[in-house]
């Protein structure tokens, strides 16, 4: 569950918890309804925020609490503890108190303490928000390749989109409260079904402006300043409507040698050239919005803009999405 | 590169050794804040370690025998108190000339006074020889044991001179062993007479009454700092206004409220009458009694109690709770094996607070608790203020002192005073 804070994500999951109550609807697990059994009962795994592991307990205590409340007999709980701090490489800390570990530690031992009672479903708030950039990624890749061995299901909440492209099978982008879109990374990165989506999920370009004419899959738009571009019409309907046009970074041609044949282009300013190592970003005005961006990778052969020449871009219709204004 | 003389220690840019010019450095910052800290230092000195260890000294000090009567403690000395007999005429004469002069001055009645604490009836024996010691002349009126004894038959008793002897040292440990109930005799210690026994009695007393109230307190302020931490803001202040309320309000009018409350025609008691609860002949007896110190004190202590366990609940996050209830842990559980340990600190630190403060509480008690139930510090006054036993009243205190400083000390060794926070 991706989105901005305040759209609704870690509600969301507390529903699913059963920390908060769903007024409306139902919540369905395994195709029974969850809305009447209490958190207790639930059997679902959680990891959170700050991890909340219990301060006056060891590592092991900690783990061992869901067994035990669950009247596991002391032998098997002590088999399973080990087997789950050694499933995060934890296994030699069991001693310890919580205070005692660092920040990537306590998120192992809550994400063992999620898992060590056999939960099929474990959900994560932001898990991993207070951890340093390195040990982010590195629990990003522990987090996906636990949860493919166990075969269990992790819904996961996050805002960063980096982090919900990479460890997630489906993502569901949350705003104001709503699903705006459930899809695969790839399938929402490449093809947004909104501007919301379009605009949070990667870096976009936007241009505004009002459908001309919408024929054979391809709708014909009048930009702010009375230019005209085909675009791929995702949910605009009819001609007349205002619409907002996506276009990513990368899919963004001023090599006239590569533009498609009979493909609109547009004239633009070159801004600002920053060099960023594996790529250059420039920022070009094009048709009035001075911060189109263009991303060209580092290759021997490409041409570094200057800033204030003038040039021409041009892209593919379909990677040049009319979405709602 | 880097600056280090001839035995491998790093130098500073002038020259001086790093560590010496840092030591400089640090002394100097040392000296400004003890110079910021003085003047507070200075008023606690001033306003409670002298006066303190002034009236802790008061408790072994015993000099008012020896300054008084300076000769008669001298030759007091030669004279063998077990032996059975009256001291022979020296003493006489020297205890003669002593009192004349104390008459003088109008200093006997101290040395009575003083000796009345061990042998009553002293102070009056001393009030009336004194008078007659006035005219004597020293020079031609002996021998002085017939002429005191006639002014009072009281100097014909061997008991009289073992008092005085005994109690004739510098320091003495004679208040500390009244004050748990035993007197100095020359036979060394033995217990106080069975009517006299009072003070350890009281001691008992205020200990089991002040771990009742703390107990009291636990119980009663424990939800309340729970629902102070956990309710929405708006409503938690106003609780906790609720809880502060009575911080607001005079002492002695919240114990005097529970006087109106508690007493036979008291509100209690009318509401129960009016009920049909009680016999309009069978009101109870609320106050004047131990029930009665143990309600009002634990009232008037709640608070104490109430805030350290607040500032250490509202650091327990509820993710905790949550926590234990998404791993399978009943509403019970989860509170009991999750939030409870976590809130034992704040319990420790509040139950050591109250204790302390009512094991010394002293106008509540002498208020509501009529005869059974005052504590050790009502004593403590009445000997400051109404025997004017100062010495007693300074070893009890002293003793007291010992006991919450022995307490505190067990209490770190079980608990831990490190578990103890009174927030953060």
């Amino acid at each position: 569950m991706l989105g901005p804070s305040g759209s609704g994500k870690t509600t969301c999951l507390m529903m699913l918890a059963g920390f908060e109550t769903a007024t409306h609807g139902d919540i369905m697990l395994d195709g029974i309804s969850i809305n009447n059994i209490p958190p207790h009962k639930r059997g679902i795994g959680m990891v959170f925020q700050n991890y909340a592991l219990f301060p006056h307990m060891t590592v092991a205590e900690n783990l061992a609490f869901p067994l035990e409340v669950r009247k596991i007999g002391k032998a098997d709980r002590e088999a399973k503890v080990k087997r789950a701090l050694e499933m995060v490489q934890m296994g030699e800390f069991g001693g310890r108190r919580p205070a005692q570990l660092s920040g990537g530690q306590q998120q192992r031992v809550a994400l063992a303490r999620a898992l060590v009672f056999e939960a099929e479903l474990v959900l994560m708030d932001e898990p991993l928000g207070a951890l340093d950039k390195q040990l982010r990624e590195h629990m990003q890749f522990e987090i996906k390749r636990i949860a493919e061995n166990l075969g269990i299901t992790v819904v996961y909440v996050t805002h960063d989109q980096t982090e919900a492209l990479t460890m997630s099978d489906r993502v569901a982008v949350f705003n104001d409260g709503r699903i705006q879109q459930l899809a695969p990374p790839a399938e929402l990165y490449e093809s947004p079904q909104n501007s919301f989506v379009a605009q949070f999920i990667g870096e976009n370009n936007t241009l505004e402006g009002v459908v001309k004419e919408i024929s054979s899959g391809v709708a014909l738009v009048q930009l702010n300043d009375g230019k005209l571009i085909d675009c791929n019409p995702v949910n605009v309907t009819k001609a007349g409507e205002r619409t907002r046009v996506s276009i990513r970074p990368e899919r963004v041609e001023f090599n006239k040698e590569r533009f498609q044949p009979g493909a609109h282009t547009l004239s633009a300013e070159v801004l600002e050239f920053i060099y960023m190592g594996d790529m250059f970003r420039t920022r070009l005005r094009v048709a009035g919005n001075d911060n189109f961006i263009v991303k060209t990778r580092n290759a021997p052969d490409q041409v570094r803009l200057e800033p204030g020449s003038h040039i021409d871009i041009g892209w593919l219709p379909s990677d040049c999405r009319a979405l709602d204004a | 590169m880097s600056n280090t003389n001839e035995n491998g220690a790093m130098l500073t840019a002038d020259g001086q050794p790093l560590k010496r010019s840092l030591a400089t450095a640090l002394r100097r910052q040392k000296i400004r804040a003890l110079l910021l800290i003085s003047p507070l230092l200075i008023f606690v000195l001033i306003t409670f370690l002298f006066p303190i260890g002034s009236m802790l000294f008061r408790s072994v000090e015993n000099n008012i025998v020896v300054e008084i009567l300076p000769e008669t403690v001298v030759a007091l000395a030669t004279w063998d108190g077990k032996s059975g007999e009256l001291p022979d005429e020296t003493i006489y004469a020297a205890f003669a000339g002593d009192l004349q002069r104390a008459a003088k001055n109008k200093s006997h009645t101290r040395v009575g006074l003083r000796l009345n604490y061990e042998k009553s009836g002293s102070a009056s024996l001393f009030k009336k020889t004194a008078r007659q010691a006035k005219k004597w002349d020293l020079e031609t009126d002996a021998p002085f044991k017939e002429k005191l004894i006639a002014a009072h038959k009281g100097w014909g008793e061997v008991e009289i001179w073992q008092t005085l002897k005994t109690h004739s040292s510098r320091y003495t440990a004679g208040y500390f062993l009244n004050a748990v109930d035993m007197r100095k005799t020359q036979n060394g210690p033995e217990m106080q007479p069975e009517n006299r026994q009072i003070l350890i009695k009281l001691f008992q007393r205020t200990l089991i009454m002040s771990l009742l109230i703390t107990v009291a307190c636990i119980l009663l302020g424990y939800p309340v700092a729970w629902l102070l931490a956990n309710l929405p803001r708006s409503q938690s202040n106003l609780l906790m206004i609720l809880v502060l309320l009575p911080f607001w309000t005079s002492l002695l009018v919240r114990t005097s409220a529970w006087k109106v409350m508690l007493q036979q025609q008291g509100v209690i008691n009318d509401i129960f009458v009016a009920l049909g609860m009680i016999e309009e002949s069978g009101r109870l007896v609320m106050i004047n009694n131990q029930f009665g110190t143990i309600i009002a004190m634990t009232h008037i202590l709640l608070p104490f109690m109430i805030l350290p366990m607040y500032s250490v609940m509202q650091t327990i996050q509820p993710t905790y709770l949550q926590a234990a209830k998404s791993l399978g842990a009943t509403n019970w559980t989860a509170f009991w094996r999750v939030y409870f340990p976590q809130s034992v600190p704040g319990i420790g630190a509040g139950s050591i607070l109250v204790f302390i403060l009512s094991i010394g509480y002293y106008i509540t008690p002498e208020i509501v608790g009529g005869n059974k139930g005052v504590f050790i510090s009502n004593r403590i006054a009445y000997h400051i203020f109404q025997s004017m036993n100062w010495g007693l009243a300074a070893a009890l205190g002293a003793i007291l002192l010992a006991v919450v400083l022995i307490l505190y000390w067990a209490y770190d060794k079980v608990v831990g005073i490190d578990n103890v926070k009174l927030g953060g």
